[in-house]
């Protein structure tokens, strides 16, 4: 079976731009949970966010993209610069119809869309931006990609809410398989404006205390919701044949098992984030004993915490294995958050330290999880297992090793 | 012995009448479904037609719980859905649900719920900060189509792998090539799959208003959509959705199911060109096709019909027509093709899953769909369009594309199945 190699990683988080500031805060348990600053939240009774700070997208993009991309388009194409540039790939490296491009979305440029709704409905049609008409829409992110980057293999963008990060990577992985050598993959999110705001805090799934230390408390007994972040990872993803045509290619880590299960609406049903896992564990061939540590999903809603932390119990036993949410210190990503979760646990692989999960002071004790708590382990880190959930059902589940 | 993806269930909503068999009758009898938009006032727009769908949720079936809480195309896609299955045949409540998947097409999702709903929280735009105090609990169903996957999964009783793909307008035949690709490695046995869409609101009619790349031919809402016709001047949208009962072909076989056809081959390819625009080679359509006839092992003289993508502008006709002779060669000459979209409009993320029902109708009926409005071929487009009359043809490979913003190429090849039933 062709294997999968990641090789570049681009990162835009809220604690840090670039895989290295990444990394160093991430480790550090640096957290970029604050109130908002991109629209005024007086009026919202939700007040925080992980906002990316310090991207100033005219530094990194053409002027003529800034009119036609949303805020997240910006980051994701940022981000994929930073990916090949790690990766060492230079156009012309690869025959452009064997890189694919697959993304996750959740909304789409929603803040673009926002502003042109507005437009058409207090100004008139032909106020409305001659972009509108893909700067939204959920496919922009891999459109984009290619066109900057002159890739013409296969496109496709995954929408299953907060899963799809990891499900893009089982995608492109899929690609590969399918005969091209590299695929650029990941997703970068942002939904910061008021528009997108009220229907964040319509989901029931926001936390409602604006503590940025006391919001997102995932396995916490105080655990009230999550804080929405934006941000995300696009990796470079390619064959290790591929990674071999340019000598010196630094190999991260490789994706060897994913799995994406759906939970039924009936109660009698077990949820199905369990059995995700043990199909991602037995697509990778492995055991669970050779399972370092697992990136939980970590909603902060007490009754997906108890379900995730029985899924974890059911496949390791209780503090069976280190568990942990780097997304403590960013809030949750959306497209952008099973991505940052894997990339994670792909450094975590390359750099032999396991991050902390911040602000959780009282896990509660039935969960029986070793949640790895205010400072990072170090220490060998073979194999991970990365684990997301999307609203409504989807469960996703995936396996890094270190590459050999 | 490799798996192999066969569709045994078909549902439609579609413009011109609700379920399989209206939606057949439109299409062998070449009638057209545009019409002025009813919907809203579209007379403040440049483009004001659409292919409508009659779609009464009551009548359908739908609870008024569904009806308050689903966007249209949701709707659709649980209507389309429950008859595809009952088509099916399959018991859904004695298989494994974890083998049974989800991939649903939609390109704008819930749209029209969401412009609703701005439009009372910013009071029609007049505020920035929209009022929290409007927000319906099911906003967030809105804001990520993913929730229109969760809906169909629901109806079915899916514990598999479940998604949404958006790939704007090829997303109807890319959420197919991706349900087929779950069967042929063996993540599920049964996937029920297809696209939705319900676009037919202001913002959306103003997207393709601003770049004029909708038909303006406002008097004449019938015969608007003319692809390869030399009088053409433009897309005309449209609404519906097709679900698909995606099937392994041992499974099917071992229940004694109907088989449609068979999802042989599938390719999608980026354009690296322009957000909206076609190169007029059409390489990258021509490669999908490629791939995806070689993956079917199938020759390009084997293709006994090509669904075209058939939009409605120019620019389309004049890409798609190089692709097919780019990949067909000489053979491109002699296979009819059509477009539906004459007869439907533009269903965005839903109509790629709507040509490939009215493809494997084709196989069913022995007769092949015509292009409406085509009256005075454009001299450019040289191929053989099957203008205005269904024509009899006994099909076994048919090659349905699709292209989209974003440069999204696509292409599928279904194949008659041998000795498949009914």
């Amino acid at each position: 079976m062709t294997r999968a190699v990641v090789t570049g990683i681009g990162i835009a988080s809220p604690n840090g731009l670039g895989p290295t500031a990444y990394w160093r805060a991430t480790l550090h348990g640096e957290a970029a949970i604050k109130p908002i600053t991109r629209f005024d939240s007086a009026n919202y009774w939700a007040k925080i966010a992980g906002e990316v700070p310090g991207f100033e997208a005219g530094r990194h993009l053409q002027g003529r993209l800034l009119p036609q991309t949303d805020h997240m388009t910006r980051l994701t194409l940022v981000g994929t610069d930073w990916a090949l540039r790690g990766a060492g790939v230079q156009p012309n490296d690869i025959p452009d119809t064997d890189i694919a491009v697959i993304t996750a979305a959740t909304a789409g440029g929603y803040e673009f869309g926002q502003r042109e709704l507005q437009k058409l409905w207090h100004q008139g049609p032909e106020y409305v931006s001659a972009y509108q008409s893909f700067a939204w829409f959920y496919a922009v992110n891999t459109g984009q990609i290619s066109i900057r980057h002159g890739t013409r293999g296969p496109g496709a963008v995954v929408v299953s809410e907060q899963a799809g990060g990891i499900d893009s990577i089982g995608h492109a992985r899929r690609q590969l398989r399918k005969g091209v050598k590299l695929a650029l993959t990941g997703g970068m999110d942002s939904s910061l404006c008021p528009w997108a705001w009220v229907a964040h805090q319509a989901s029931g799934s926001l936390s409602r205390n604006n503590n940025p230390r006391r919001a997102y408390l995932p396995f916490d007994r105080d655990a009230s919701g999550y804080v929405c972040g934006e941000g995300g990872a696009i990796m470079v993803l390619e064959t290790p044949e591929s990674a071999a045509e340019r000598p010196g290619t630094r190999v991260y880590g490789e994706i060897v098992g994913y799995a994406s299960t759906f939970d039924s609406r009936m109660p009698s049903r077990e949820p199905g984030l369990k059995r995700a896992a043990e199909l991602a564990l037995r697509d990778a061939g492995m055991d669970a004993s050779e399972i370092d540590v697992v990136f939980a999903d970590a909603a902060g809603i007490p009754e997906l915490d108890k379900a995730e932390a029985e899924a974890i119990k059911g496949i390791f036993g209780p503090f069976g294995v280190p568990v942990t949410a780097p997304k403590t210190m960013t809030g949750r990503l959306f497209a952008g958050g099973g991505s940052l979760d894997v990339a994670s646990a792909i450094l975590s692989i390359y750099w032999s330290a396991i991050p902390p999960t911040v602000n959780v002071e009282n896990p509660v004790p039935e969960y029986e999880i070793d949640l790895v708590m205010n400072e990072a382990r170090h220490g060998k880190v073979k194999a991970a297992l990365v684990l997301g959930r999307g609203k409504g059902g989807f469960n996703s589940a995936m396996v890094v090793r270190e590459y050999r | 012995m490799s798996r192999r993806a066969v569709i045994t269930g078909v549902g439609v909503v579609a413009p011109g009448g609700i379920g399989t068999k209206a939606y057949w009758k439109l299409l062998s009898e070449g009638r057209t479904a545009t019409r002025i938009i009813t919907h809203f006032d579209a007379s403040p727009y440049r483009s004001r037609m659409a292919g409508e769908a009659d779609f009464d949720p009551v009548r359908e079936g739908l609870t008024p719980q569904e009806i308050r809480r689903l966007d249209r195309a949701a709707q659709f896609a649980v209507v389309a859905g429950r008859e595809a299955l009952a088509d099916s045949g399959i018991e859904f409540d004695q298989l494994d649900p974890g083998r049974i998947g989800v991939s649903l097409g939609t390109a704008v999702g819930c749209t029209t719920s969401l412009e609703r709903e701005f439009i009372v929280g910013s009071d029609r735009g007049k505020y920035w900060e929209v009022d929290q105090s409007y927000a319906v609990p099911h906003l967030y169903d809105y804001f990520t189509p993913s929730s229109m996957a969760t809906e169909l999964a629901w109806t079915v009783g899916a514990e598999g792998p479940v998604s949404v793909v958006s790939t704007g307008c090829t997303s109807g035949l890319d959420s197919v090539g991706y349900a087929a690709e779950l069967i042929m490695e063996g993540s599920a046995d049964v996937v029920v799959t297809g696209g939705t869409e319900a676009p037919l609101s202001p913002i959306t009619v103003v997207c393709f208003d601003v770049i004029r790349a909708s038909s303006t031919r406002n008097d004449d809402p019938t015969t608007a959509c003319r692809p390869f016709d030399k009088t053409r001047d433009g897309l005309v949208l449209g609404e519906g959705c097709a679900i698909i009962v995606l099937e392994e072909l041992e499974h099917a076989r071992a229940r004694g199911a109907h088989i449609y056809g068979e999802v042989a081959g599938f390719a999608s390819r980026c354009n690296a060109y322009h957000m909206t625009g076609l190169h007029p080679e059409g390489i990258e359509m021509s490669d999908a096709i490629n791939i995806a006839l070689k993956q079917a092992r199938s020759d390009a003289t084997d293709v006994g019909y090509i669904n075209a993508h058939g939009s409605g502008t120019k620019q389309n006709d004049l890409h798609e027509t190089a692709a097919f002779k780019r990949s067909l060669g000489a053979h491109a000459y002699k296979t009819p093709v059509s477009g539906f979209k004459s007869m439907i409009g533009h269903s965005l993320g839903a109509i790629g899953s709507l040509e490939i029902v009215g493809s494997l109708l084709a196989f069913e009926e022995g007769l092949i769909p015509p292009t409406a409005n085509l009256h005075e071929p454009d001299p450019e487009c040289d191929l053989d369009y099957v203008p205005l009359v269904a024509r009899e043809a006994k099909v076994n490979t048919v090659l349905t594309v699709g292209s989209g913003f974003g440069g999204f190429q696509s292409a599928m090849v279904l194949k008659k199945v041998e000795g498949a039933g009914r």
